[in-house]
C-alpha cells in the first residue's frame, strides 16, 4: 500500500539517477486545453445547427460505450462482446421511468445506476469465465436480455415503445438539452476513467494488465477490481443508452440490444489504440468521419470499414494513437508512469 | 407424443449446429483464434455452390465435391497469410479485429454482388421426403442426413487427431508450440492444415444450411451465436463434446419451442449459461491447459 503511495509523486530510484513519474509537464497544459475544449463544445448549439448538434449526440454516445469498453478491455483484460446488454437496459430503464411519469432527461442517471446494479449478478456469472468463453457468455447476456425484454408486452414487446413525456419541449429547446446531456455524459465518463487509472485502482489494473500471476503473487485484490471495471463500464453504457432512448423518442430492443454495437466498440477502440484514453476519442473521429464521407456508398463504405479494421490490426497493432504515443513518449492524459533518465548536470544529485 | 418429438428435432437441429460448430472448435482450441467471421464462411459455401455447381453438371446434394475442395485450399492459404500474420504479433485481440474485419467485408461484398434476397441450395423432391413412424412424428429427410453426417465427420476428425501424425502434430502445436518446434514441427504448416479442414467442415456446414433453410449475407452471425454456444456447453478441445454441446443445444431450443415458439433462442441461453454456472468450462472440458 506504502509503496502505492510513494509512486503517486515523482520517485528517485536510489543510486541511479533515473526518477519514476508520471505527467509530463507540457501534459498540464494539455488537460487545460481539453477543459476549454469541453467549454467551446458547451457553445456549440449557438454555432451550429441542430443536425449537427444531433451528429455530435451519436460521436458522444459513441465515444462513451468505447471508452467503457477501453477500460474492460484494455485495462481489465475483460474482452466483452455484449456491452449492448447495458445499452439496451439503459433505454428501456428510461422507457420504464417515463411512462410512470418521470422525466426522461433526470433520469439518465438513474437508468445509468440501474444497468449497475443488474450488472453485479451478471459479473458473477460471467466471471466464472476466462478469455474467448467470457466474450462468449457476455454475448449471450445480451442476447438472453433482448429476448426477455421483448416478451415484455406493457414496454411495447417486439415492436418497441416510444419514450413519453418529451412532447412539451419545444424542438429546438429539445436538441439542445438532448446534446448537453450527451456532452455532460461523455465529459463525466472520461472524467471518470482518467481519475480512476489515475488512483489506486488504476495502479492495480495496470498490473494486473502486464502480469497477472505477478499482481497476484503481490496482493492485489484482481477479481475484485474487475469486478468494479464491469460495473462501472455497465454503469457508462446504460447511460449512453439511456441518452439513445431520449435522443430518439423510441426504443426498439434489435437495435438497441444490437451486436452491431460491440462492432462498433471494438472497431472504434482497437483503430484508436486499446489501452489509452486517447485512443477511442481518435477512433471515434475516424469512424465519423468514413461515415460522414462514405455512407453514401452503402456496402462500399463497411467493406471499406472492414479493410481499414484488417490493416491496422495487422500494421498497427497497437492502434493509431498507441503508435504516435509509443514514438513520441507524449500523452493527453498522464497516467502511466515513465522512468526518465538522469540529465547530465543532475546527474549524482537525486531529488 | 408432441414433447418427444421435439426432442427429437432437437437433435436433428442440433447435427446441424454441431456441424457448424466444429471448424469454430478446431480453430478455437489449436490456433486460439476466436472466428467471427465463421458464420459468414458459410455462407459464401452456399453461395460458392449455387454459382459453380450447375455449371459442372453435378446434382447440387453433391455439390460439396466443388465446395469442400476449395473451402480446403482456401482456409490453408487463409491461416499461412492473413491469421498468421495477426497470431505473429501475439495479442488474441488482433485477430478477433481481423476476423471481424472479415465478417463486415464479407457480409457486404456479398450484399454488392447477391443482393439481401434469400437463396437456397435447390436438392429437388428430397427437401419434402420425410419419415413419419405415426402423425405426430416426422423427420425430415435431409435433416437426418445432416445429423449423420455431423456425426461422420466429428467422428473422422476424432480418429484424425488421435490416431494419424497430423493429428498428433496438430494436438502438440496446440499443447504447447514452443516444444513442437523444438522436436521439429513447422507449427505455421500445422495451422494451416487445420484451418484447412476446419474450412471445409463449415464449407459442409454452409451447405446444409443452404439445403435445410434459405441463406442470405446477413444469415452468418445468428449461427455463428449458435455455434460458439455448442463450442462452451461441449468444452473445448473435445470434439465428441462439441456434439453433446449441439444436441443439447438443439434440445434446449425445441423444447423452449414446444412451450412457446418465441421461447425458442432464450431457452438455449438459459441452459448454455446455466451449463457456465456450473461447469464454466463446458460439460466434457479436456483437461485444463498447463
Amino acid at each position: 500500500m506504502s509503496a502505492a503511495g510513494e509512486l503517486l509523486a515523482p520517485s528517485a530510484i536510489d543510486g541511479t539517477g533515473f526518477t519514476v513519474r508520471r505527467a509530463a509537464r507540457s501534459s498540464g497544459w494539455l488537460l487545460g486545453f481539453a477543459a476549454a475544449l469541453v467549454v467551446l463544445l458547451a457553445f456549440m448549439p449557438a454555432l451550429v445547427s441542430h443536425g449537427d448538434t444531433s451528429l455530435l449526440v451519436n460521436v458522444f454516445v459513441l465515444l462513451t460505450i468505447s471508452t467503457m469498453w477501453n477500460l474492460l478491455a484494455g485495462y481489465a483484460g475483460l474482452v466483452s462482446i455484449g456491452q449492448q446488454a447495458f445499452i439496451g437496459l439503459g433505454a428501456y430503464s428510461v422507457v420504464v421511468a417515463a411512462i410512470n411519469g418521470m422525466e426522461p432527461f433526470t433520469v439518465i442517471p438513474v437508468a445509468a445506476v440501474v444497468c449497475g446494479v443488474i450488472s453485479i449478478p451478471v459479473a458473477a456469472l460471467v466471471f466464472r469465465t476466462r478469455g474467448g468463453y467470457f466474450a462468449i457468455a457476455t454475448w449471450v447476456v445480451a442476447s438472453a436480455a433482448q429476448l426477455v425484454i421483448s416478451s415484455i408486452t406493457s414496454i411495447g414487446g417486439g415492436t418497441g415503445h416510444p419514450v413519453p413525456g418529451l412532447s412539451s419541449l419545444a424542438p429546438g429547446e429539445f436538441a439542445n438539452i438532448s446534446y448537453w446531456s450527451a456532452l455532460a455524459v461523455v465529459v463525466v465518463a472520461l472524467a471518470a476513467t482518467y481519475l480512476l487509472l489515475r488512483s489506486r485502482l488504476g495502479l492495480v489494473l495496470a498490473a494486473v494488465r502486464d502480469n497477472e500471476d505477478a499482481a497476484r503473487a503481490a496482493g492485489t485484490r484482481v477479481t475484485l477490481a474487475r469486478g468494479v471495471v464491469f460495473v462501472l463500464a455497465a454503469i457508462g453504457c446504460g447511460a449512453a443508452g439511456a441518452l439513445l432512448a431520449v435522443t430518439q423518442l423510441q426504443v426498439e430492443p434489435v437495435a438497441a440490444f444490437s451486436v452491431q454495437w460491440s462492432a462498433e466498440i471494438i472497431f472504434v477502440t482497437l483503430i484508436g489504440g486499446m489501452g489509452t484514453i486517447e485512443g477511442p476519442i481518435l477512433g471515434t473521429v475516424i469512424y465519423f468521419v468514413l461515415q460522414q464521407n462514405l455512407a453514401q456508398h452503402g456496402a462500399w463504405y463497411l467493406i471499406i470499414v472492414g479493410t481499414v479494421a484488417v490493416a491496422v490490426a495487422i500494421w498497427f497493432p497497437r492502434g493509431l494513437w498507441g503508435t504516435v504515443t509509443r514514438r513520441l513518449r507524449f500523452e493527453f492524459f498522464p497516467v502511466r508512469y515513465q522512468v526518465v533518465g538522469p540529465r547530465p548536470q543532475d546527474s549524482g544529485s537525486p531529488t | 407424443m408432441t414433447w418427444f418429438n421435439a426432442i427429437l428435432q432437437g437433435i436433428l437441429l442440433g447435427g446441424f449446429y454441431a456441424l457448424f460448430a466444429c471448424g469454430l472448435s478446431l480453430l478455437f482450441g489449436v490456433m486460439g483464434i476466436i472466428n467471427l467471421a465463421h458464420g459468414d464462411f458459410a455462407v459464401i459455401a452456399g453461395y460458392v455452390a449455387v454459382v459453380l455447381v450447375p455449371s459442372t453438371h453435378l446434382p447440387m446434394v453433391l455439390g460439396f465435391l466443388v465446395v469442400v475442395p476449395i473451402f480446403a485450399l482456401g482456409g490453408y492459404i487463409l491461416q499461412r497469410t492473413l491469421f498468421q500474420s495477426a497470431l505473429n504479433r501475439g495479442d488474441p485481440l488482433t485477430i478477433l479485429l481481423v476476423t471481424f474485419g472479415l465478417s463486415i467485408i464479407t457480409e457486404n461484398s456479398l450484399l454488392q454482388a447477391f443482393s439481401a434476397n434469400g437463396q437456397s441450395i435447390n436438392i429437388g423432391s428430397l427437401i419434402a421426403d420425410s419419415i413419419n413412424p405415426n402423425n405426430v412424428i416426422s423427420i425430415s429427410d435431409i435433416s437426418l442426413v445432416v445429423l449423420i453426417v455431423a456425426v461422420v465427420v466429428l467422428g473422422t476428425l476424432q480418429l484424425v487427431l488421435s490416431r494419424t501424425s497430423i493429428g498428433r502434430m496438430i494436438r502438440a502445436v496446440a499443447d504447447d508450440r514452443e516444444a513442437a518446434e523444438l522436436v521439429g514441427i513447422n507449427h505455421r504448416h500445422v495451422f494451416g492444415i487445420a484451418a484447412a479442414i476446419a474450412l471445409a467442415t463449415v464449407a459442409l456446414a454452409g451447405l446444409a444450411s443452404g439445403m435445410i433453410t434459405e441463406f442470405a449475407p446477413s444469415t452468418g452471425t445468428s449461427n455463428l451465436l449458435f455455434a460458439f454456444e455448442a463450442v462452451v456447453i461441449g468444452g473445448i478441445g473435445s470434439l465428441w463434446g462439441t456434439l453433446v454441446g449441439g444436441i443439447v443445444l438443439g434440445v434446449a431450443q425445441q423444447i423452449g419451442a414446444q412451450i412457446n415458439p418465441a421461447y425458442q433462442i432464450l431457452a438455449g441461453h438459459v441452459v448454455f449459461l446455466a451449463v457456465l454456472a456450473v461447469r464454466s468450462r463446458g460439460l466434457f472440458a479436456v483437461r485444463e491447459a498447463a
